[in-house]
């Protein structure tokens, strides 16, 4: 696997499989934060000691293979570019901090891209394996026979007291953060959702936006996570994260029904119009973009769309960021640039559905 | 308003910037307002650092301000002897800078901790498989106890004498130092 394929491919190959409940649960990710003993972490850690790191990531895992993750790709983020950074992020793959840092870091990927280990970004190591749907528990399983693999040839900071040592005190302990994303446009337009937001902050459990800034979430896609990494085990912290996803789905499903029995033909109504936007505009802004798509996903969900792929919400939602758009176009554009691309990629994507 | 660079999308940012005593009114949308670098992604990032350490400031002992001289120069003296990370420098950053902080300021992080993991001050989680393996086994072999004992108080015998005898084995894998299961 090169990085050209990493880059190329808007979806990752795993997003391409069914996982359960897909039709409101887009992903599952489990992410083990973990460092080296007795190294200063990347934070105040010199040159040297980084550089090291590095290296010896590279010389140990590069090409590897552990189970059904192949052929991890090492890759530099000081030999990117900023575009080809700005993809890594959007496709989840690197976080923000890592592609900040240009100078002794970098990622290892696995071919089918479900793999991802970040080498110096605030831990000397984080681990991130995502499967598709909703599959917190069999992507805890597989994150752990990896971090054992992993951990056969390095010395990880680990105190029986407090746990595995991180950087920020944030991440002591398990240095899990459990996360599933979610679509969940009918608790969003019925205002259900903010309801219930603070009972599910009480649980430490904390619910975001993840497209857009701020509160607002843009595309009505949330991300659900963990908050507490310490005194609770890494099980519990999974099943408590999974009781609440499974309430959400629930009422998200409810509230799906409930809108279709008392509001149908309103809600026909949007989903077509958001369709047509999608399939006509010629400057679309990446809001407006996301909004009409987590329509068209919804009206695919409820069965008022029926020859259009599930996947297309997942897809064109990292296909139309500003990153993508501008390794697509091969340079760097502006913001009214960008809509135009933006346009034209969503209605040829629409176009090859027909 | 219509944001001034882009000029489709409506402006959310408004300022004035001063240079050289001339002043510029300038109303911008959110995204050309980063592209043009008038603010940054990683102000969001600053601003969790100020409540974290803002967190790791509030030491009860801080109150009784006849303490307080002495408390800050003990904190400021705290000193982590591998990567020279003072407690100050600690609190102020909000993250550690090696594994053996952890130890060097343990006396100040359980209270830190409890307001960060809802009270919570020990793990209570995976251990790591090769360097751990005894830790795990002796972990096990507690968790089994108690199994045993909730076993024998609901007198569920066929069940704990399972458990029994599993952990008659563990208690040879620890002497021969052998490998538990995750």
């Amino acid at each position: 696997m090169s990085l050209q394929q990493f880059m190329n491919e808007a979806i990752s190959p795993w997003m391409k499989e069914d996982g359960p409940d897909s039709d409101i649960v887009m992903s599952s990710r489990i992410r083990l934060a973990r460092n080296l003993d007795k190294v200063p972490f990347p934070l105040i850690a010199n040159d040297q000691d980084l550089e090291k790191i590095l290296t010896f990531m590279k010389q140990t895992y590069h090409h590897q293979s552990f189970k059904n993750y192949h052929d991890l790709e090492f890759v530099g983020i000081n030999e990117l570019t900023p575009v080809e950074k700005q993809v890594l992020v959007e496709k989840h793959l690197i976080s923000p901090h890592l592609a900040d840092k240009s100078t002794h870091s970098g990622v290892l990927i696995s071919e089918s891209e479900q793999v991802s280990v970040m080498v110096n970004e605030e831990d000397h190591i984080r681990i991130q394996l995502y499967f598709p749907g909703f599959q917190l528990q069999r992507a805890l399983d597989e994150a752990f026979e990896f971090d054992d693999w992993l951990e056969e040839n390095v010395n990880y900071a680990f105190d029986e007291d407090r746990g595995y040592l991180t950087s920020c005190p944030t991440n002591v302990g398990t240095g899990l953060r459990a996360s599933v994303m979610m679509h969940l446009p009918a608790l969003a337009l019925t205002q259900k959702l903010n309801r219930m937001i603070p009972a599910i902050s009480q649980l430490g459990l904390v619910v975001r936006g993840i497209y857009g800034e701020g509160s607002e979430a843009v595309g009505n896609i949330f991300q659900i996570s963990n908050q507490i990494t310490l005194g609770r085990s890494e099980e519990d912290i999974v099943v408590d994260l999974q009781s609440v996803v499974q309430k959400l789905i629930e009422q998200e499903r409810k509230a799906r029904r409930l809108l279709m029995d008392q509001s149908g033909l309103r809600l026909e109504d949007r989903i077509f119009r958001s369709y047509g936007i999608l399939e006509r505009s010629r400057i679309i802004e990446s809001k407006e973009a996301a909004t009409c798509l987590s329509d068209l996903r919804l009206g695919i969900d409820i069965g008022y769309i029926d020859h259009i792929s599930k996947t297309i919400l997942n897809e064109l939602m990292v296909l139309t960021q500003p990153g993508f758009l501008q390794h697509y176009a091969k340079e760097a554009l502006s913001p009214q640039r960008r809509d135009i691309l933006r346009a034209s990629l969503i209605r040829e994507r629409l176009y090859l559905e027909k | 308003m219509d944001c001034q660079e882009c000029k489709e999308r409506s402006a959310t940012l408004h300022f004035t910037k001063v240079v050289n005593g001339a002043k510029t009114e300038i109303h911008v949308c959110e995204q050309c307002a980063k592209e043009k670098g008038y603010v940054s992604d990683e102000e969001e990032a600053y601003s969790l650092h100020d409540l974290l350490s803002g967190l790791f400031n509030f030491e009860p002992s801080s109150i009784h301000t006849g303490q307080q001289a002495n408390q800050v120069s003990t904190e400021q003296v705290l000193k982590c002897p591998n990567c020279g990370m003072t407690y100050h420098d600690f609190t102020r950053v909000g993250k550690f800078g090696c594994a053996e902080c952890y130890h060097a300021f343990e006396a100040h992080l359980n209270p830190i901790f409890r307001r960060v993991h809802s009270g919570n001050t020990t793990h209570d989680g995976k251990i790591p498989k090769r360097i751990g393996s005894t830790i795990q086994q002796r972990k096990k072999l507690d968790q089994y106890r108690k199994q045993l004992q909730q076993l024998i108080e609901n007198e569920e015998f066929e069940q704990a004498a399972k458990v029994r005898d599993q952990i008659k084995s563990l208690k040879k894998d620890l002497n021969h130092g052998g490998e538990g299961e995750a």
